[in-house]
């Protein structure tokens, strides 16, 4: 019971950040029906950028882990990631994506790839391809509930991508611009045509994507310390995954599927068949699609002739 | 003259123009088709046999690095040409290209490594029965290879019964990981360590002589009736299927075709310098590299994969002198590479050479074979569009 519970825990705190990419990832996908391959570097671009900054404010204020004053420091480097990885959303769409919008959709897949690659390759290129770890911004202790084990990282994880979750979830649901991206979503020239700025929103999307996945970087580098150019390969797929696996286009599909996504490998990683984790979210996804082929909460439609 | 005297002259006329025609046109054209084809492909082979002995002598320092790079450069056209059967001509959008390539590389590696290794390491080095043996064997290997790949491309291929569009890409790409984390998983084959001392008996012969015959399977398939269902399923499933083109079997056949060919290439990969393997070459990163050689050229088009192969195979190796122009203490090449992947989709979004063929463009025929209006992108109904939802044009 209590190993479950434990892993139940650890699978959460993992999952919350899938999820936290994931929205980007089905964000994009509903709005442009584009599969922006190039999220999972965004991801990593948002961890490099709180290591350099993490490593700037250390050697200026000194360590603060432990002070109140690492909490500020905490929330200026993810405000600064999150700036820098928006920035690089709103270029990374009107410079790869915008130009291909009237062409086949394939070809933005392949930019996407081609953003991918140079984001991977450029990190290699500026930040050296070596691991680097990851600032002790918080200082790190245990938390003991009842026989499971936790840490406050694992708590900081918890809040921060649910603060996040509700913030997205009020935008989307409860804003102006919100019902704009709604309303691109469900039909683009007809948004167009009711006077809504596609193109603006359009790219606002991909700034709010890409926020998120530098907030989730910053979660990652902080619960795993170990940061490298390609590190935003397997979770950007595992979160592209669970975006699919909840429907994708659907944003609280997303969530839910990072969280299944997550509590499953750290199942799996418990048990004697971890060598498969992470295969595991591919045989699960293949299942789940077999039988609902848009995904859990994505509505199937049938072809019309 | 009367009527039937007319007819008799007339008669004669056009059989007189027609010995007339069949003299014109060249001997090979009259011989039986089979006689033909055999002198084609002698021809074609004793090219490959002198190229492949006039490569090797060339006397430049370095001449093994290019040769490498010419016979990554025949894989990697193989690889592409295979997978634009699957993307380019059946429609079906396949992200686990590379996950083929491993299970032929593997397969092919396992058998000659544990089976057909021994049997010519008994024979003297040198003579002319090691040599056959060696040939046939890897030739068996490689087929092999190619069959259980194709095995895979079955499996594969059924989900694609059900899942359109991007889902489909999704999942073929996780069926090439599930591959690949098997493979991780299977301790005799080196798992993680990866397997090495593979004997190298693949060469630029036996790459390029699959290379010819993949480019042959696709050019003769396309004007196949079975190449002309795979463009009707691509065109329109529903349209097809009232056609009375059972578009399930036809998805499943290109899968199966374009992964007996991945597996090859990937046997052959698999016994070339450095003749060894690890799970990490064949992750989707790779898919992607294909896939972008498959959309560079141009989606249906085989002289554009083709192409696409050479020019991104290419580029990173030809890239490697930038680091010294541009006086750089890193190695800049793959940036420079991936920009440049990203500059040639925008100025070519339609691919280099849209759905024609080399030979068209360099004919100007563009009046027999249309340029497709939907890649000038004047169209909004692209068909992955239709596919996945409202088209975003």
């Amino acid at each position: 019971m209590q190993t479950l519970l434990q892993n139940l825990l650890n699978g959460i705190a993992v999952g919350a950040i899938y999820a936290l990419i994931a929205l980007g990832y089905t964000m994009v996908y509903g709005i442009l029906k584009l599969i922006n391959f190039a999220h999972g570097d965004v991801f990593m671009l948002g961890a490099f950028v709180g290591y350099y900054s993490g490593r700037w404010a250390a050697a200026h204020f000194g360590d603060q882990a432990g002070s109140g004053m690492s909490w500020v420091i905490f929330a200026g480097i993810m405000l600064l990631a999150m700036i820098a990885c928006g920035l690089f959303g709103y270029f990374n769409e009107t410079i790869a994506y915008r130009p291909l919008r009237s062409a086949p959709r394939i070809a933005s897949l392949i930019t996407a790839i081609g953003v991918s690659f140079f984001l991977e390759y450029g990190g290699q290129f500026t930040f050296g391809p070596d691991p680097k770890f990851f600032p002790t911004l918080i200082e790190k202790h245990l938390i003991h509930v009842g026989g499971i084990t936790t840490t406050n990282y694992q708590m900081i994880v918890l809040v921060v991508a649910v603060a996040f979750m509700a913030l997205l979830q009020y935008i989307v649901y409860g804003t102006k611009f919100g019902r704009a991206m709604r309303a691109v979503s469900f039909n683009y020239e007809i948004a167009s045509l009711m006077g809504i700025p596609t193109d603006r929103i359009i790219s606002m999307t991909f700034v709010l994507g890409s926020s998120l996945a530098a907030v989730a970087g910053i979660l990652y580098g902080l619960s795993y310390p170990k940061i490298d150019p390609l590190m935003g390969i397997m979770p950007g797929l595992k979160a592209f995954i669970a975006a699919v696996l909840g429907g994708i286009g659907n944003v609280p599909g997303a969530v839910v599927g990072g969280l299944i996504i997550g509590i499953i490998e750290s199942f799996v990683g418990g048990s004697r068949f971890s060598n498969f984790r992470d295969a595991i979210a591919f045989i699960l996804l293949i299942g789940i699609l077999l039988f609902r082929p848009s995904g859990l909460f994505g509505k199937y439609e049938a072809e019309k002739v | 003259m009367t009527k039937g005297e007319q007819r008799a002259a007339s008669s004669e006329r056009e059989r007189s123009s027609k010995s007339l025609l069949a003299a014109r046109r060249s001997p090979l054209a009259r011989m039986p088709w089979w006689i033909r084809d055999l002198i084609y492909a002698a021809v074609f082979i004793g090219i490959l046999i002198g190229l492949s002995y006039g490569l090797e002598a060339i006397p430049i320092t370095g001449m093994a690095y290019y040769n490498r790079i010419i016979v990554m450069i025949g894989i990697n056209i193989t690889l592409a040409v295979s997978l634009n059967i699957i993307n380019g001509h059946a429609g079906q959008f396949s992200l686990g290209h590379a996950g083929f390539m491993a299970v032929g590389a593997y397969f092919a590696a396992y058998l000659t490594v544990f089976h057909f290794g021994p049997i010519v390491d008994k024979l003297v080095e040198g003579s002319t029965y090691a040599w056959v043996a060696r040939n046939a064997l890897l030739l068996t290997a490689v087929l092999a290879g190619g069959l259980f790949a194709a095995i895979a491309g079955y499996i594969v291929g059924l989900p694609s019964l059900r899942l359109r569009g991007d889902y489909l890409a999704i999942v073929t790409l996780g069926f090439g990981e599930i591959i690949r984390v098997m493979i991780l998983n299977i301790d005799k084959i080196g798992a993680a360590r990866g397997l090495s001392g593979i004997p190298t008996w693949s060469n630029f012969f036996w790459v390029y002589f699959f290379c010819g015959l993949t480019i042959l399977i696709s050019m003769r398939l396309v004007n196949s009736s079975v190449g002309r269902a795979f463009l009707a399923v691509r065109e329109d499933q529903v349209a097809a299927e009232a056609m009375g083109v059972d578009a399930t079997k036809y998805k499943v056949k290109a899968f199966i075709i374009g992964s007996f060919l991945a597996g090859v290439a990937g046997g052959l990969f698999a016994h070339y310098t450095p003749a060894y393997l690890n799970p990490t070459m064949f992750m989707f990163v790779r898919s992607f590299e294909v896939v972008a050689m498959v959309v560079l050229g141009g989606l249906g088009s085989i002289s554009g994969s083709i192409v696409a192969a050479i020019i991104l195979t290419f580029l990173p190796e030809g890239l490697r002198m930038a680091k010294g122009v541009l006086h750089m203490t890193k190695d800049p090449r793959m940036v420079i590479y991936s920009i440049m992947l990203i500059v040639l989709m925008l100025t070519r979004p339609q691919g280099l050479l849209g759905r024609r063929e080399l030979w068209d463009v360099l004919a100007r025929r563009k009046d027999t074979i249309p340029e497709d209006p939907r890649d000038e992108g004047s169209t909004p109904t692209d068909k992955l569009d239709r596919d996945a939802g409202p088209p975003v044009t």
